[in-house]
């Protein structure tokens, strides 16, 4: 057995067989397989190349009519290319004798292959190389493409094991039904695997370096995502005692479970609410049974991420439609689209940014894509008369871009009323808090929306300058830096003063050493993936606010984050021994 | 081999500009493909198959260098004259 490991960012212990994932644009992996598997993969060698040239021939066609015939036969070579047999018959043969994976294989060959012409003294024929690595990324994209469809159709479960996850590809997963759950090489406690794991309550490990290199298709894996450790293929007795482990947290949650018809309240009565995070309208049932009183984070951009076409106006109404009426007249707030960014627009060609984060995302891209910003808004509208619906807007960083988003709500709200839709005219607007600007400016954002929801993810990030998904790094991020907590301190005050609605949907939300400092705050409402609403729940009912009142005035106190953390953990400690 | 094979060599001199790069190689290897007959091309020690564009990508023939054209099979001579007159004709390129 072998251990290695990385950072827990979904607690609970698993095993199974692990699936590993090629991943677009990364080095493919070495990997060696059992001589029973290598027919397999020379079969997937051919359906790659096959896949690939019927892609080139569709690109090609598309290009001729727009292009001419002239410049579409650069397309020609690589359809040529791909057609030739003689590739093909390498690599299968690199497979047969070095018990190469097909992924593996493919970049091999045409690794050497390119080289070959960056060996060669003519330019113009050195630079025929970027052809060849162009037919090598679709290559291995195709590979890649059929290692994850092969996934949707496993009768088993798996662990999935992969360099990276996009949050599309995680979505894909997610909905397979079939994943136990995630290790990867790359990523931070706030990377879209480790939101959405959490999500589904299912284990996930992040930030293990080299894992996708020690790990093959097919070897039993033991992710422990409550100690951050992987353990691959463990003897007989390790797995015994790995089997108690995960034996024990069910417990421990089936216990959860019954807190579920209780209310949030404090010991001294003093009431919270507890809404879910969520990425599609399916996800509702699930709040909902774990004891979510509605929906204070609809991630709609997921919509946009799962592959295929970019969803019509009809469709989002359709979706947001469904979220409704599964909520049953429970509030809905619908983020409007947050892409751009990490995430990326699917089908469209964006320009690559130097500083993304800093670039064109979320509200941003929305307002110079008002054609997309404004069917968006129509749906969600359209959709209002089906139950409890908010609309907001994220990435705000200066009140004249609400106005703008607003605006464009006024003239699509006029449209939908001239076309005769039925709708609810006064949806309650509001933003996320998750730029230090807004969060400075709080008062007078305050006075033109209905709410706000407290993004601490972004809001940590662009106040601290730390990249979160940057392991090197990633030790800076923290929520408990006094400048957050003051921070969060000014938004949640205007609110109140300006006695508009306050929530929050960071992942500091679900953190229970934070409760009791939140709670002191005045945040009332707590938006979460909604796993951790039964811990978040027993925690507050744990909690008398004239502990949490004293905790949040000495916490703002203190200097450094170290002692906010360990000031937080110790009182925390004193009312539920077990969560620090 | 069949019966009625013949084996056919002729020596050709790339003279587009651009020398055999992607298009050309397309170019020769479409035609290639219409015959039955086996093509090598042969640049000094080094021999590719002329069908193949893989292989035919890596004799780096740039103008002016000398190529030699071997076929074998029933329309070896055909090929051979399609191939040379696209050679001759600087593959529709300049």
């Amino acid at each position: 057995m072998s251990v290695k490991r990385g950072i827990g960012v979904s607690p609970g212990v698993v095993i199974g067989r692990a699936v590993v994932l090629d991943t677009e644009e990364t080095r493919v992996p070495k990997r060696t397989l059992p001589t029973e598997q290598l027919e397999h993969e020379s079969q997937l060698v051919d359906r790659t190349f096959a896949a690939a040239r019927s892609e080139v021939a569709l690109e090609r066609a598309a290009f001729a009519e727009r292009a001419g015939t002239e410049l579409a036969d650069i397309f020609g070579f690589h359809e040529g290319w791909l057609a030739d047999p003689k590739p093909r018959k390498e690599i299968q043969q690199l497979i047969q004798e070095k018990n190469y994976s097909a992924a593996y294989a493919i970049s091999v060959f045409m690794r050497r292959y390119r080289r070959r012409f960056q060996e060669m003294t003519s330019p113009f024929l050195q630079e025929r190389a970027k052809d060849i690595l162009d037919i090598e990324k679709r290559l291995l994209r195709h590979v890649g493409a059929e290692a994850r469809q092969d996934i949707t159709e496993l009768d088993e479960q798996v662990i999935v094991v992969a360099h990276d996850l996009t949050p599309s590809q995680t979505v894909m997963l997610d909905r397979t039904r079939r994943v136990l759950g995630f290790a990867t090489d790359l990523g931070g406690a706030t990377s879209h695997t480790a939101i959405v794991a959490r999500g589904l309550g299912i284990p996930a490990v992040v930030g293990l370096g080299n894992l996708t290199s020690l790990v093959s298709g097919g070897d039993t894996v033991v992710i422990d995502g409550t100690h951050g450790v992987v353990a691959i293929n463990p003897d007989a007795s390790q797995i015994e005692a790995y089997k108690s482990q995960a034996a024990q947290q069910v417990e421990v949650q089936h216990a959860l479970s019954e807190l579920r018809d209780l209310p949030a309240e404090t010991k001294d009565g003093v009431k919270v609410t507890l809404l879910g995070n969520i990425e599609f309208p399916e996800d509702v049932e699930v709040c909902l049974s774990k004891g979510a009183e509605g929906v204070g984070l609809f991630r709609s951009e997921f919509l946009f991420l799962q592959g295929g076409a970019e969803p019509s106006e009809e469709e989002q109404f359709q979706s947001y439609r469904q979220a409704l009426e599964l909520l049953g007249g429970r509030p809905l707030i619908i983020r409007t689209v947050d892409l751009g960014a990490d995430k990326l627009f699917p089908g469209r060609q964006a320009e690559p940014e130097q500083n993304p984060f800093l670039g064109l995302r979320s509200i941003r891209l929305c307002l110079q894509n008002l054609p997309f910003f404004r069917a968006q808004l129509r749906a969600i509208m359209r959709a209002s008369n089906h139950g409890n619906v908010g609309i907001m807007f994220p990435l705000i960083t200066q009140i004249t871009e609400l106005r703008q988003a607003r605006y464009m709500l006024n003239l699509v709200t006029e449209e939908l009323e001239e076309e005769g839709y039925e709708f609810r005219y006064k949806a309650p607007v509001g933003i996320m808090v998750e730029t230090p600007a807004a969060a400075l400016c709080a008062r007078e954002l305050a006075r033109e929306v209905d709410f706000f929801s407290i993004g601490t993810n972004d809001l940590i990030q662009y106040t601290l300058a730390v990249d979160r998904t940057n392991e090197k790094v990633a030790t800076l991020y923290n929520g408990l830096n006094p400048a957050v907590v003051k921070l969060l301190k000014m938004v949640v005050d205007a609110a109140i003063s300006e006695k508009i609605d306050v929530s929050m949907c960071g992942e500091m939300a679900a953190d229970p050493i934070c409760t009791m400092l939140l709670l002191g705050m005045g945040l009332r409402k707590f938006s979460m993936v909604s796993g951790s609403i039964p811990s978040t729940k027993r925690m507050i009912r744990s909690i008398a606010m004239t502990d949490a009142n004293r905790v949040a005035t000495r916490a703002l106190q203190f200097e450094t984050e170290r002692e906010v953390m360990n000031y937080l953990r110790e009182e925390t400690r004193k009312i539920l021994p077990d969560v620090v | 081999m069949a019966e009625n094979s013949t084996h056919i060599e002729r020596e050709v001199t790339i003279i587009n500009s651009q020398g055999l790069h992607a298009r050309p190689v397309m170019r020769f290897v479409d035609i290639a493909n219409q015959f039955q007959s086996t093509v090598k091309v042969k640049k000094g020690t080094v021999s590719v198959d002329g069908k193949s564009p893989m292989e035919m990508m890596l004799l780096e023939a740039t103008s002016g260098t000398r190529l030699q054209l071997v076929a074998d099979g029933q329309d070896a001579a055909a090929l051979i004259d399609a191939l040379a007159k696209l050679v001759a004709d600087k593959f529709h390129e300049d």
